[in-house]
């Protein structure tokens, strides 16, 4: 598939302090000489520090790692969870629409997004705060439909409850991830039918959710 | 029902305590040092008497695949990469492992490395499993605080050290060359074969890529014995298996099970049944989205496991479940992977980069009957064209789920294209 970096650049791109000494330490998992191994996590963190891949900080990271930028460019346009575009500055709203969740209903979710943040995918909202685009399938097919919304996944959504996560992001308050339906993780919704030793001393949240709430306390 | 006392992966849904002190209640980590000195021949030898094929989709044996790797080492380092790209549409298993489960693949990642002569491993995880990333991190980060990774790992004798590394939204980085490739900073278009990657594989050395759940049952077959591993499913099809079901079925889930159960019992036990009850079952997809699908009249007594999906011109893949009641547009839910295919292409060889995009196309018309019924066969001969052209088997991944349309309701698509022509 196609894709290209966006038309409009900025003129540069440095990593924080912190994710320099981060980038460090990551190119160190790899032997040495093969510190190119490190892109795609550098990538990302450059994404998550700007809030998409420009082409400065994608040069940036291939003089980092000391190679050839056509190389990094590759890279940048060959993995689709790199934005060579501008998302919206709340939120970008990725709904999986491969067949578990379309026959369980993203369909429907893609409507609301249609008409509650843009038309097109990859489109910024009027008020540049939010974006969407539908992705392909993102491995939480037992809590279909569902979407990501930065590290997070929101499961188990029906049009209704999607309609009410959007209402708490654009009046600026985080929903809390995970299932919409009140299912722990991935466990039947009606109870669950093994491991029942360990239901009752859960705690309030899945470990993933845990960690989400943990962060929105900081 | 696999009684509770069976089950390897105990904090399947995280209930449980997910860290190293809960994971050793729950017998983890337990006695591992002595496991590593009975030796590599013998962890060997008892993956293969298990019986463990592996979990990732094509069933190899996982025993097999591990006495592929040297004995000897020739001076270049040897690698273990456990692939936890879980991409394959319908599956969401060993995100539960990751997430919930952590210790026991970090654990069978030491035993692994150690049995296969490899000092290092790295763990390739799909980029969009971030929160999985973190507490999968943790748990390594724990398991270095107390001494199980590392220098002279868990008291063993041996060196490990494990890096955990993520991907960034490409499918086809779950075959396992092109993760290699991945990993090594590059797009993810698949080698050649040969040379293997145990001959040659990271960084040009010898390499051994397993799924997460295959490297997370060992430990676990090593302590209670592969005769214990053997002694569930069929022959040639051993041991327990986690399922995940999704679409049509009342409760939606992950559940441990044994290989071999049939169908109708993992569905009617764990998931409360087909919605509307088992007579308003169409079609399943029994593993993954690149198995062909299963008309109900197959499901009634279709048995979960390699051999006999195999047999049924179907496929175990990773036991990704995918039901569909009869509500269901089953033209457009192919359609719908054929896109996926086409999306997920990675564009080296030309009868899958143009292939799954002309398949997608002609789908794109049985969906709507805007199409004539000789392109059925039309569309039958290009899948042939595609299936085993290809470098990787993303090209037989796109076209099986259409032949497995076409063999199974083709008369649905000559009726619809007759109504559109009616209708016209």
């Amino acid at each position: 598939m196609l894709r290209r970096f966006h038309h409009t650049q900025p003129d540069g791109f440095e990593f924080s302090k912190e994710n320099l000494k981060w980038a460090r330490d990551q190119i160190a998992k790899y032997p040495s000489g093969r510190q190119v191994s490190a892109i795609i996590p550098l990538l990302w963190r450059a994404q998550e520090q700007e809030g998409w891949l420009t082409k400065p900080a994608t040069e940036y990271v291939a003089d980092m790692l000391g190679m050839a930028r056509i190389r990094a460019y590759e890279v940048a346009t060959f993995y689709f969870m790199f934005q060579l575009q501008p998302v919206g500055t709340i939120a970008h709203i990725q709904v999986c629409g491969t067949t578990s969740c379309m026959i369980c209903g993203a369909e429907d979710l893609i409507t609301v997004c249609k008409e509650r943040i843009a038309t097109k995918p990859h489109q910024l909202s009027p008020c540049e705060r939010f974006s969407w685009e539908e992705v392909e399938c993102l491995g939480a097919c037992a809590n279909a439909p569902m979407i990501q919304i930065g590290k997070d996944y929101y499961e188990d959504l029906s049009q209704k409850s999607f309609e009410a996560l959007l209402d708490d992001l654009f009046t600026n308050r985080k929903p809390i991830p995970g299932s919409r339906k009140g299912r722990f993780s991935s466990e039947p919704q009606t109870g669950v039918k093994c491991l029942a030793e360990y239901e009752n001393g859960k705690a309030k949240f899945s470990p993933a959710v845990s960690l989400a709430q943990m962060e929105g306390d900081q | 029902m696999l009684a509770d006392e069976d089950r390897i992966f105990t904090n399947l849904y995280g209930m449980g305590d997910c860290t190293l002190a809960g994971a050793r209640k729950r017998g983890h980590w337990d006695g591992t040092a002595g496991l590593i000195k009975k030796g590599q021949d013998w962890i060997v030898n008892q993956v293969k008497e298990s019986g463990l094929r592996g979990r990732g989709g094509a069933g190899f044996p996982t025993g097999l695949k591990w006495s592929f790797m040297p004995k000897n080492s020739d001076g270049r380092p040897h690698y273990l990469v456990v692939n936890a790209d879980e991409s394959e549409p319908g599956t969401c298993k060993d995100r539960e492992i990751m997430r919930h489960d952590p210790h026991t693949l970090i654990e069978g990642c030491l035993i692994a490395g150690f049995a296969m002569n490899s000092k290092v491993g790295y763990i390739y995880i799909r980029g969009e499993y971030i929160r999985e990333k973190e507490l999968l991190q943790a748990a390594v980060d724990e398991a270095y605080d107390a001494g199980l990774l590392g220098r002279n790992a868990c008291n063993s004798g041996w060196d490990f050290d494990l890096y955990l590394h993520h991907g960034a939204g490409a499918y086809i980085c779950g075959e396992e060359t092109a993760l290699l490739e991945s990993l090594e900073g590059k797009k993810g278009m698949p080698r050649m074969k040969p040379p293997f990657p145990a001959g040659s594989g990271l960084y040009g050395c010898p390499t051994t890529v397993n799924n997460v759940e295959s490297i997370a049952v060992v430990p676990t077959i090593l302590r209670r014995g592969a005769t214990w591993f053997a002694s569930f499913g069929r022959e040639n099809n051993t041991g327990t298996k986690i399922f995940a079901i999704s679409g049509h079925v009342n409760s939606p889930c992950v559940v441990e099970e044994t290989m071999s159960i049939s169908m109708r019992e993992l569905i009617d036990k764990h998931c409360d049944g087909v919605r509307g009850g088992w007579d308003n079952l169409k079609a399943v997809i029994p593993g993954g989205a690149s198995v062909p699908l299963l008309p109900k009249s197959l499901c009634d007594d279709a048995i979960m496991d390699f051999d006999w999906l195999r047999d049924h011109q179907s496929g175990l893949g990773t036991a990704a479940v995918i039901v569909m009641d009869q509500s269901t547009d089953i033209i457009k839910a192919i359609w719908r992977l054929s896109k996926f295919y086409k999306h997920e292409s990675c564009g080296q060889c030309t009868p899958c980069r143009e292939g799954a995009g002309w398949m997608m196309r002609v789908m794109d018309r049985f969906v709507s009957g805007k199409a004539d019924i000789e392109e059925i066969d039309i569309l039958l001969q290009i899948t042939k064209q595609v299936e085993g052209h290809t470098i990787c088997a993303l090209g037989d991944a796109a076209a099986w789920p259409v032949q497995g349309l076409i063999r199974h309701f083709r008369n649905e698509i000559e009726d619809r294209i007759l109504q559109a022509k009616l209708s016209a």
